[in-house]
């Protein structure tokens, strides 16, 4: 293990190594119509936050995520709970899961397109299946892994059902469900900009998409880093979330120790 | 007890497991787990039960505490037929089945949390088995923070705080090491003595199994049956650290070695 502050030290560096290597190779080595440079991009997404023009797209995608997400994991996380609880339930329903589940999602953008036009409700649904699937997968999973011996014993204590699935089976189920919300978070944000590729008349994937077809590398390449820039700051938020939740857990180091008698 | 005092001499056992057995079925297979076991248990009492393993000792106390159905037999608990999981039983496992993602207290109150006992007032009594058992310094500190004996006292006494009326003991000290043991047992039986709990408890040690009890249970190997019921006429209060060399207690532990080793042979090979 190295310390926090050294961690962020060499995290600096290579981002930095990253940025001048291709600030040194472009226009040296390729040309820079075809890769920009970090100091054009730099420049035109200082040009496009001063004069406001990017806010729009970057409020309309961050909206189509984050709706998407919250739907898409609410309805995830209530349907694994269901059938996890319902046996029956969930051996009907299996072969249709997995079929459903098998279907491409970029697939569906089009028809999704086609059904609710080229607004941010196509591509809220899109990123709602996307989320939907893996928070349901993971908490179905973890629903099922809880330990009977821990509900037992709190039933023979004299607990109702209600308190075994408040004291046992969601405390238990929560590692499981940030995961699940944990890989969502990318993939909600390429969901929603699937979407924009494929029809629409704003947001990040738009912007891309756009500044691509007028050959405009340095305005990919400003859309594209502000997409990593957004993942980053998410799984950060995320990871802060879950470290508190989950306190209760041994860490790696300590848990490979062994026990101690 | 008033107007309905029991006739003197008739006194029903708060326990009484008649010809009891257990089959299960796995891969198509019957297995006799549990033979028409008998025993009765009376108020205050500490009965151990010894047995090799895979005799059916745990499902014998899983039967008791209502958590499987029985085969054949009948199990009596304050004469009425165990029917389903019965609160007023307590079950102490050997695997310490703590909460991981509460903290000591935490899972010592939890009992009480689930009869609507009001936050301060469990704290209270949790805090007082806490310290009794030595773990003070440790309420704060989540299971996987602490050492399996911290974690054994913890699952005893998150048991004993709601007062069941039978208390189901399953090898607790099993995976402890050979001091701690005899630290635990010395603590199980002064909580014992000043609760007065009834309490059944099941080792795999003899030497435990006498140090303890009031009557040892020896069970055959699988499928298990009772083979003998022997009482300890050793005083209490018992010195845990010392008894194993008074006369007394060797004379029980030959008598019973003698019908404890045919079967703990028998199930090794
Ligand atoms: N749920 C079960 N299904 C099938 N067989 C079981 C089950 N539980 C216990 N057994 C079998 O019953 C026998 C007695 O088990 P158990 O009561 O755990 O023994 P002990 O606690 O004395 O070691 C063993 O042979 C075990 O394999
Ligand atoms: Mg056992």
């Amino acid at each position: 293990m190295i310390g926090r502050g050294r961690l962020y030290l060499y995290r600096f560096l290579f981002g930095l190594f990253l940025l001048v290597s291709w600030e040194l190779s472009s226009g040296r080595f390729i040309d820079p119509f075809w890769i920009s440079s970090p100091s054009r991009v730099f420049g035109y997404l200082w040009e496009v936050t001063s004069d406001g023009s990017i806010f729009a797209h970057l409020a309309i995608t961050l909206y189509e995520t984050f709706t998407g997400f919250f739907i898409g994991s609410l309805t995830g996380i209530g349907f694994g709970f269901l059938l996890a609880r319902k046996e029956i339930l969930a051996q009907v329903l299996d072969p249709f899961i997995v079929a459903f589940n098998g279907i491409p999602r970029i697939a569906l953008a089009p028809i999704f397109i086609i059904w609710f036009g080229i607004g941010p409700n196509s591509k809220i649904i899109l990123v709602v299946i996307v989320v939907f699937f893996l928070t349901f997968f993971n908490t179905y999973s973890g629903v099922k892994g809880v330990d009977i011996e821990l509900k037992n014993i709190l039933r023979i204590m004299g607990a109702s059902e209600r308190q075994i699935l408040w004291k046992v089976t969601i405390p238990a189920t929560v590692p499981w469900i940030t995961t699940g919300l944990k890989l969502s978070v990318p993939y909600a944000l390429v969901g929603a900009v699937v979407g924009e590729f494929i029809a629409a008349s704003k947001g990040l994937g738009y912007l891309i998409n756009y500044n691509t077809s007028l050959f405009s590398t340095t305005g990919a390449f400003g859309g594209i880093l502000v997409l990593a820039l957004i993942v980053v700051l998410c799984n950060e938020v995320i990871e802060r979330t879950e470290a508190y939740l989950l306190r209760w857990r041994p860490r790696e180091e300590t848990r490979s120790q062994g026990e101690l008698y | 007890m008033g107007l309905f005092q029991q006739p003197v001499g008739i006194v029903t056992p708060l326990l009484s497991v008649e010809g009891a057995s257990k089959e299960f079925y796995s891969r198509g297979k019957k297995v006799l787990a549990l033979d028409s076991a008998s025993l009765s248990v009376h108020e205050g009492e500490f009965v151990t039960i010894v047995g090799p393993s895979g005799c059916g000792k745990s499902t014998l106390l899983n039967l008791i505490v209502g958590l499987l159905p029985l085969s054949s037999g009948r199990i009596l608990f304050r004469d009425r037929a165990v029917n389903g999981i019965n609160p007023e039983i307590g079950y102490i496992t050997q695997k310490d089945n703590l909460l991981p993602w509460r903290t000591l207290a935490q899972n010592v109150e939890i009992a009480l949390e689930i009869r609507g006992v009001e936050k301060s007032e469990r704290r209270e009594q949790a805090e007082e088995l806490i310290e009794r058992v030595g773990l003070k310094d440790f309420e704060d500190h989540y299971p996987h923070e602490l050492s399996g004996g911290m974690r054994q006292r913890a699952n005893i006494i998150r048991t004993l705080i709601y007062d069941p009326d039978l208390i189901l003991m399953d090898e607790p000290f099993g995976p402890l090491d050979a001091q701690t043991r005899i630290v635990l047992q010395e603590q199980l039986l002064s909580l014992w003595t000043t609760t007065k709990k009834t309490i059944i408890f099941i080792t795999h040690d003899l030497v435990e199994a006498i140090a303890l009890a009031d009557r040892v249970v020896v069970m055959t190997s699988r499928p298990g049956r009772v083979k003998r019921v022997a009482g300890v006429p050793i005083a209490r209060p018992r010195d845990i650290y010392q008894i194993h060399q008074s006369q007394e207690f060797r004379s029980v532990y030959e008598s019973l070695w003698k019908e404890l080793k045919p079967e703990v042979k028998m199930a090794g090979e």
